[in-house]
C-alpha cells in the first residue's frame, strides 16, 4: 500500500495532492531559506494563524451570497487576505511602536487565531450553509478531497514554486547581506515584501494540505536542516528545496496510503526524521562529526605533550597519553622511548624552542598568535625565517633517554 | 440578568478566565522584556503531546496524571530547543519552530491513532477549550457562595487556577528583585553573583506551570494570548516594571471579562442564537487592547 502511494499507484487524487504537496515542500523549502537566513522564521507563525478568520469569514460570505461556501479558491483567497493584514500589524508593531518583533508575533498570531476561532464557533451556529468542516484547515486532510480542489493546489503550488525560482537572486541578495544589497541600490524593504508574499502563497498554498498550524514547519525545518550540510546560501536553497520537497511528498504519499492518519503531522515528522539525522551524521557541523573532531585534537594535544615530556625525560602518567604513544610505537609499555619516539620528541623540542623565540621577539609578533602549541613552525614560517631563529637558539644540549 | 442565572452560570467561568488571564500575564511580563515572549506559544503548543501521552500510559482523564505529563513535555521541550540551538548552532526562534512544530505533530499522530474517540479528548478542545462549559449548576444565587454544600460541587478547574495564579505570584513576589535585575541586565545581575541560569529556567517553569494550569480549562489559544497580549499593551503605557505588570493585571481582567462577556451576550443582543467561544473572544479583546495601547499609549515609541 505505502509503495503504491510512492509511487503514485492510489488513485489520481491521491497522486494530484502527493505531487502537489512535494511541489509546495520545495518552494517552502526554497522560501523558508530567505526567511531563515533573515532570522525571521517565526514571522511564518504569525501568517499562517492569521488566515484563520479569513477563511472564516470568507465562508460567511461566500454562504450570504448564496453558495455553499465551500469553494476552496475563495476560501483560500479569504485566507490570504487576512493573512497579509496579519502580517501588516506584526511589521506596524515592530517598527511603529517598541515592541519587539516577538512580541508582535505572539500579538497577532494569538489575535487572530482567537478571533477565528470565535468566528468558527458562530459558523457552527449557523443554520444555512453546509457544516463546512473547516476544522480541516486546522490540520490539513487530504482525504476526500474534490478532483477540481486538489488541481487547484497542484496549479498553484507549481506557481508559487515558480514565484520563488524567479525571484531566487534578488532574496538571496538581500537574506545575506542586507547592507550590500542596500548599498548596490536594491529596495531591500521590496524585496522583503516580496518575501513575505511568498511565504504567505506557501502558507496558502498549505492550509489545505497541512494545515495552518503546522505550516510554519515546512518553511523552517527544511532551511534549518539544510544548514547542517553547507556554508554555501546558494546549498541552502538547494538542500532545502530537496528536504522540503521529499517531506511533502513522503508525508503526502503515507497518509494517502494509512486511512485516517491526518497529512499534516506526517509531513511535519519525515521532515523532522531527516532534520534528526543531518543533526547527528552532517560532516562539519553535525554532533557525530563534532564529537569526530574534539576527540582528533584532543589526541593531538596528548600526543604533543607526551612528546615533550618524552623529551624532557620526564615521566608520563596520563593514560590517555600512555596508550596513544604506545600506540604510535613512540614509547614501550614500561615508559622507556623508542628510536622512533626519539626523534618525534626532538622535532617537538626543537619546534617548542623555535616557539619560544618567535613569541620573545616583537618582530615575530604576526606570527606568534598562531602560537596554540600544536602549529608546527614550518606551516607558518618560511625556511629563511626558520633559519634565522634556529641561529638564536641556545646551543643544544644532549638530551637524557 | 439576577442572581440566580449569574452565579451558576457566568460566575465560575469569568473568575476562571480572570485567574487564567493574570497568571499568564504575570510571567508574561518578563518574558516579553527578555525577548522570549515566544516560550509562551511553544509551550502551549507542546502540552497537547504531554497531555496525550499521558492518557496513553495512564489510561485515564484525570488531571493529575495530564498536568504532570502537560508539565513533563513543557521541560522536554524547553530542553530540546536548548539543545538544539547549541549543537546545531541555530538562532533560537528557528530551533523553537523545528520544536514545537514536531511535538505538536506528534500529539495529533498519536491522539488519532490510538483509541481515544471514547473520552473527551481532541485536537479543537485542546486548542480553545471550553470555558463556557465550567458551570456550577449546585448554586442557586449569590447565597450560595456561602453554602458549603453547594461550594463543595464547585468545578475543580476553579480552586486550581486560583492555586495556580498563587504559586505565580509568590515566585514572582519572591524572586521580584534578582528576577527585575536579570531581567534589564544580565551581565551586571551575573556580577552580583546571580545565578540567572537557573533564575531563567525557573520562570520559564512557573510560565509552564500556568500555561498548563490554564489549558485544561480555556485551551492553548487564550494562554497565548494572555501571555503576550496583556504585558505588550502594559509595555505601551509605562516605563516602569512596577506600574507596568499593575496595567498587564488590569488588562487581562478587562479582557477575560469583556471577551467573556461579549461572547455569551453579543451575539444575543445582535439578534443571534448561539454564543461563540469564549477563548477566542477574550484573545479578540486583547488583541483590541493592544491595538489601543500601539495607538494612544503613552510610551508607546
Amino acid at each position: 500500500m505505502i509503495w503504491d502511494a510512492l509511487l503514485l499507484g492510489l488513485g489520481y487524487n491521491a497522486t494530484l495532492v502527493t505531487l502537489g504537496a512535494g511541489i509546495l515542500g520545495i518552494a517552502g523549502g526554497v522560501g523558508g531559506s530567505f526567511l531563515f537566513l533573515r532570522k525571521r522564521a517565526l514571522v511564518s507563525d504569525a501568517v499562517s494563524h492569521a488566515t484563520l478568520p479569513g477563511v472564516g469569514l470568507a465562508f460567511v460570505l461566500m454562504v450570504a451570497l448564496g453558495g455553499d461556501g465551500r469553494n476552496l479558491i475563495g476560501l483560500l483567497a479569504g485566507g490570504a487576505v487576512s493573512a497579509a493584514i496579519g502580517l501588516l500589524c506584526v511589521n506596524w508593531l515592530s517598527t511603529r511602536t517598541r515592541l519587539a518583533e516577538d512580541a508582535a508575533i505572539g500579538a497577532v498570531l494569538s489575535v487572530f487565531f482567537g478571533f477565528g476561532i470565535v468566528i468558527l464557533t458562530y459558523i457552527q451556529t449557523m443554520s444555512s450553509g453546509r457544516q463546512a468542516g473547516l476544522e480541516s484547515f486546522l490540520l490539513g486532510s487530504t482525504a476526500g478531497m474534490l478532483q477540481s480542489d486538489a488541481m487547484v493546489l497542484v496549479l498553484a503550488a507549481a506557481l508559487t514554486l515558480a514565484l520563488v525560482l524567479i525571484l531566487r537572486r534578488p532574496l538571496t541578495l538581500v537574506a545575506f547581506d542586507p547592507d550590500f544589497a542596500l548599498a548596490t541600490g536594491r529596495n531591500v524593504n521590496r524585496i522583503d515584501l516580496a518575501m513575505m508574499g511568498i511565504v504567505l502563497a506557501v502558507t496558502v498554498v498549505g492550509l489545505k494540505i497541512v494545515g495552518l498550524i503546522l505550516i510554519v514547519a515546512l518553511l523552517i525545518i527544511p532551511p534549518v536542516t539544510a544548514r547542517f550540510w553547507t556554508e554555501r546560501v546558494d546549498r541552502v536553497l538547494l538542500g532545502a528545496g530537496i528536504v522540503g520537497g521529499l517531506s511533502g511528498y513522503l508525508g503526502a504519499a503515507i497518509s494517502a496510503a494509512v486511512p485516517d492518519v491526518p497529512t499534516g503531522p506526517i509531513i511535519v515528522l519525515v521532515s523532522f526524521a531527516l532534520f534528526m539525522l543531518s543533526l547527528l551524521c552532517a560532516p562539519g557541523r553535525g554532533v557525530v562529526s563534532s564529537v569526530v573532531q574534539h576527540r582528533q585534537y584532543q589526541r593531538r594535544v596528548h600526543l604533543r605533550q607526551g612528546l615533550l615530556a618524552l623529551a624532557q625525560g620526564q615521566p608520563i602518567y596520563e593514560r590517555l597519553t600512555q596508550r596513544l604513544m604506545e600506540r604510535g610505537g613512540l614509547m614501550r609499555g614500561d615508559g622507556v622511548a623508542t628510536d622512533k619516539g626519539r626523534v618525534h620528541a626532538a622535532k617537538a623540542l626543537l619546534d617548542e624552542a623555535r616557539w619560544q623565540v618567535v613569541r620573545s621577539d616583537q618582530a615575530y609578533a604576526a606570527a606568534a598568535l598562531r602560537y596554540d602549541g600544536l602549529t608546527e613552525m614550518s606551516s607558518v614560517l618560511t625556511v629563511d625565517q626558520i633559519r634565522d631563529i634556529d641561529a638564536r637558539l641556545p646551543a643544544p644540549q644532549g638530551v637524557t633517554p | 440578568m439576577t442572581g440566580s442565572e449569574f452565579v451558576p452560570l457566568s460566575l465560575v467561568p469569568i473568575l476562571i478566565g480572570i485567574c487564567v488571564a493574570v497568571a499568564c500575564a504575570l510571567p508574561g511580563n518578563f518574558l516579553l522584556l527578555r525577548r522570549q515572549a515566544l516560550i509562551g506559544d511553544a509551550i502551549s503548543h507542546v502540552v497537547l503531546p504531554g497531555i496525550v501521552v499521558a492518557f496513553l500510559v495512564t489510561g485515564l482523564v484525570a488531571s493529575v496524571p495530564m498536568l504532570l505529563g502537560a508539565a513533563g513535555a513543557a521541560l522536554v521541550a524547553v530542553a530540546a530547543i536548548e539543545a538544539i540551538r547549541r549543537l546545531g548552532r541555530i538562532e533560537p526562534g528557528a530551533a523553537m519552530g523545528v520544536v514545537f512544530t514536531t511535538m505538536f505533530a506528534g500529539g495529533v499522530l498519536l491522539l488519532e491513532m490510538s483509541d481515544t474517540s471514547s473520552v473527551h479528548l481532541d485536537v479543537e478542545h485542546a486548542l480553545y477549550g471550553n470555558l463556557e462549559s465550567l458551570i456550577w449548576l449546585d448554586a442557586t444565587g449569590w447565597s450560595s457562595l456561602w453554602d458549603p454544600q453547594a461550594l463543595a460541587y464547585l468545578p475543580v478547574e476553579l480552586p486550581r487556577m486560583v492555586a495556580a495564579l498563587v504559586v505565580v505570584a509568590l515566585f514572582i513576589a519572591v524572586f521580584w528583585r534578582p528576577l527585575k535585575i536579570s531581567t534589564f541586565d544580565e551581565g551586571f545581575a551575573r556580577t552580583m553573583g546571580l545565578r540567572t541560569g537557573p533564575l531563567g529556567l525557573g520562570l520559564v517553569v512557573v510560565a509552564a506551570v500556568a500555561a498548563v494550569a490554564a489549558f485544561d480549562a480555556v485551551g492553548s489559544i487564550i494562554v497565548i494570548a494572555m501571555f503576550i497580549c496583556p504585558p505588550a499593551a502594559a509595555r505601551l503605557m509605562t516605563n516602569r516594571l512596577e506600574t507596568q505588570i499593575a496595567w498587564s493585571v488590569l488588562f487581562a481582567t478587562l479582557a477575560a471579562v469583556i471577551g467573556y462577556v461579549l461572547a455569551g451576550y453579543g451575539p444575543l443582543w445582535l439578534g443571534a442564537q448561539d454564543s461563540v467561544s469564549a477563548a477566542g473572544m477574550i484573545a479578540t479583546v486583547s488583541g483590541v487592547l493592544v491595538a489601543g495601547a500601539a495607538l494612544v499609549g503613552p510610551a508607546r515609541k
